[in-house]
């Protein structure tokens, strides 16, 4: 027995399955799957630059014979979701499995929609694993329901699933042989004149996956009380098993297609038949509709956040313990930018010239918060500068704040440079800066195109950021380094105050990539408490509360002297080392 | 797991809910602590936290384990055996977790949030002395770590601190905690563990009402 992770065992899955290729882009909870899929024997790796794209590439390679793991997070899902309802036409060659990583509770996401309503949608099968010895099992067997059935699978996970280690017992690879490769347009031309029978072939094999799913050994039914039964699945079985020990479970493994029978035949053996579920009311409607009659808790299970087995028993109306309380004045502890991060400058700059930011996904959503609050908006993956465009264009008929944009060099590859060719192309005004710092960040310094680092390491090449942005048709593209305050300041103000499109390009590496420190910083006795470096909402630099001094923590200060730029009184100067 | 594990009703297990602030080093120790409960002969999971709330932000990392099987691997209010906080103000903000008969082990730092810090809000005057009514035992986990000559190694003597209430064999715990830390800092790290479970081991002698 080792103790995995659950994306550990999805990627160990894969391989034993005897998956070839491994496709994705990165995004909490779903990333370090593809990682360490990436890091075993036989296997080609990457990162795309999108989930779309991965998924594109996963079709291509199933169509010709190999077994393919896509992965991403749930949002990723909605990048991908164009191939996958019609990958569920055309099928598979090879089995191709993909991960969709859902986070309830929103710990590092943008939203908590559950997946499973994207695998009823798409009319691809959905397992459900609740620990990491099933979804390394679920993973591997996938593979065959894939190619049996000729369709895409979902495997789904939560950050309750996907980061939790639990024990797993693993096994060998299964030696897959790429199977051959025969041109059929019937299969994978997707016009009207093949999709029509595409879509009759699908129709009946939901019908076959519906007939299949009665009785597969996936969906598990624990008979331990005649009163009270609930259905559930994934990291809310746990809860359940924990809250409701009593209560019979039908453990669902397989959350698309639903086993209409099973479901009644256990349904009839209680008084009482509830479902608990996470995020969403996808398997309540779901079981109702098969026309099952659902019981209701004594108070409904909450829909929005996680789960966890306190709040089921609340729900349930059982005991709860008891407990001291927490202190209810305790300050908040948000994440924050890190200390030395290249890009604090210009969100403390836009902060500084009150413009109004479009912001985008990645640490630097993190700058919307105080001292900074350099944020209006946070939509999604390449938004920033669509949005941006949106807001010039409503805000023409009057004189305005100036409207910026804010996005990671990723974020940027990922969508943002389509936004930028349909605004160029539409003679939209704006500032646009990328923030390049060299990686993708928020997920643990993983490569991208402009870093021109692949995920197996292979030779690659950076694109060439400046270059492309010309391409589009931007005049005016500057690259500014961001720690320069003066520059930060000069650039800006330049850009929005002309009429037409620029593209402020801020590059500096990302702290953790080389973890260079230099001489940290301190106050001295000329300070004068004006309060102006807090405003830079640097975690190495604190205020007396008394007296409003300032001093800098020598063992968080790494040394990047952007505060000393800011001291109106020369008080912040680098110590020897 | 098997039909038959998961046939059982979910047994009482162990609950450890592990805090402090993102970048101390919470996800390792609940790796350390995960690990030998593992070689302890125990079930085991270990559920951490990801992304976004990593950067200085406040963290948990909850181990739960058990004879038998171990079922949710989150913790609830009043329902972790040990609360182990990396910092003083975080034992507070999870002090609700400890269950009855449960126990604090909090290292005796204190990390400004960055609100209080940038003067944003101001922290309440009386942490101290609420954290003192808790009977949470404090260990200067980074002096006693700086001693043992392993500065970074704060964590691992907290382990050791908890490693006087649980039955996990010694050897067990140096085994894992000598496999994972660099090879460099393996005799520090030991010492610092040696350190941390002598100190509570005394602590708890001390206040006989608490043995």
């Amino acid at each position: 027995m080792i103790l995995m992770s659950g994306n550990e065992a999805i990627a160990q899955g894969a391989w034993e399955a005897g998956a070839t290729i491994g496709v994705a882009y990165p995004g909490t909870p779903s990333t370090e799957t593809l990682e360490n899929f990436a890091l075993k024997n036989g296997v080609y790796a990457e990162w795309c630059v999108n989930e779309k794209v991965a998924v594109e590439v996963g079709v291509g390679a199933s169509a010709a014979g190999a077994r393919v793991l896509a992965t991403m997070k749930h949002v990723g899902v909605n990048v991908a979701a164009d191939p996958l309802f019609t990958a569920a036409y055309t099928g598979v060659n090879g089995g191709l499995v993909v991960l969709a990583a859902d986070d309830p509770g929103m710990y590092s996401s943008q939203n908590e929609q559950d997946s499973h309503w994207y695998a009823r949608a798409a009319c691809i099968p959905m397992f459900d694993p609740a620990d990491s010895a099933e979804a390394l099992a679920f993973t591997r067997d996938a593979f065959d329901v894939s190619e049996r059935f000729d369709v895409p699978v979902f495997i789904r996970s939560t950050v309750r699933v996907s980061h939790t280690k639990t024990p797993v017992e693993i096994g060998e690879r299964n030696e897959y042989v790429r199977k051959p490769y025969e041109s059929n347009p019937a299969k994978y031309v997707m016009m009207p004149a093949y999709a029509k029978p595409r879509r009759i072939d699908q129709l009946k094999r939901v019908a076959d996956l519906k007939e299949w799913v009665e009785t597969c050994q996936y969906n598990v039914r624990f008979d331990r009380s005649n009163e009270i039964g609930i259905i559930c699945a994934g990291a809310t079985y746990q809860h359940v098993e924990e809250a409701l020990a009593d209560a019979s479970v039908f453990k669902l493994g397989v959350t698309w297609p639903l086993p209409e029978r099973a479901l009644r035949d256990f349904a009839s053996s209680v008084d009482r038949v509830y479902v608990v579920e996470e995020g969403s009311r996808f398997l309540t409607e779901s079981v109702s509709a098969l026309g099952i009659s659902l019981a209701s808790p004594l108070h409904p299970v909450p829909e929005a956040g996680e789960l966890s087995p306190g709040i089921i028993r609340a729900s349930f109306g059982r005991e709860l313990p008891t407990h001291q309380d927490a202190p209810e004045n305790l300050p908040g502890r948000p994440p924050a930018l890190c200390a030395g991060c290249p890009h604090r400058v210009v969100f403390k700059e836009l902060s500084r010239m009150r413009a109004i930011v479009t912001g985008d996904i990645g640490c630097y959503t993190l700058a919307a918060l105080p001292p900074l609050a350099a944020m209006d908006t946070c939509l999604d993956m390449g938004a920033s500068v669509s949005m941006a465009h949106g807001f010039e264009l409503a805000m023409a008929d009057k004189e305005h704040r100036p409207v910026v944009a804010v996005i990671g060099d990723s974020t940027f590859a990922h969508s943002g440079l389509s936004s930028l060719i349909s605004t160029v192309y539409n003679k939209g005004c704006g500032t646009v800066c990328v923030l390049d710092n060299r990686t993708t960040a928020m997920t643990g310094r993983q490569g991208n195109p402009f870093n021109g680092e692949t995920l197996q390491h292979r030779p690659s090449r950076e694109l060439d950021l400046e270059g492309v942005v010309r391409a589009i048709g931007v005049e005016d593209v500057q690259v500014i380094d961001p720690n320069d305050m003066r520059a930060v300041r000069g650039a800006l103000k330049r850009a929005t105050q002309t009429d037409d499109i620029s593209v402020l390009i801020f590059r500096s590496p990302c702290i953790l990539i080389d973890r260079v420190r230099k001489p940290a910083y301190e106050v001295t006795d000329a300070c004068r408490a004006c309060g102006v470096c807090p405003t830079l909402g640097c975690p190495a630099i604190s205020t007396d509360e008394q007296t409003g001094v300032a001093s800098i923590d020598p063992n968080q200060c790494i040394g990047c002297g952007q505060c000393s730029q800011y001291c109106g009184f020369s008080a912040i100067r680098q110590t020897q080392a | 797991m098997t039909q038959e594990e998961m046939q059982q009703a979910a047994p009482d297990a162990i609950t450890v809910l592990l805090c402090g602030v993102g970048g101390q080093g919470t996800i390792l120790a609940a790796d350390l602590l995960a690990k030998a409960a593992l070689e302890a002969g125990y079930v085991v999971k270990v559920s951490e936290i990801h992304g976004m709330s990593q950067r200085g932000g406040a963290v948990t990392t909850v181990v739960r384990f058990g004879r038998g099987r171990v079922a949710s691997m989150v913790a609830d209010a009043g329902t972790a055996d040990c609360v182990v906080s990396f910092e003083r103000m975080e034992a507070l903000r999870n002090l609700a977790y400890v269950k009855e008969g449960g126990y604090l082990l909090v290292a005796d730092e204190r990390i400004k949030p960055l609100p209080v810090a940038a003067g944003l809000v101001k922290a309440p005057t009386d942490l101290d002395k609420r954290l003192e009514a808790t009977e949470a035992t404090i260990i200067p986990a980074g002096q006693i770590a700086r001693a043992a000559g392993s500065p970074k190694s704060a964590n691992v003597v907290l382990l050791g601190a908890l490693a006087t209430r649980l039955d996990f064999p010694l050897d067990v715990w140096k085994d894992v905690i000598a496999k994972r830390v660099p090879p460099k800092t393996v005799e520090a790290n030991l010492a610092a563990f040696d350190e941390g479970y002598n100190f509570a081991r005394e602590a708890a002698l001390g206040a006989p009402d608490q043995a």
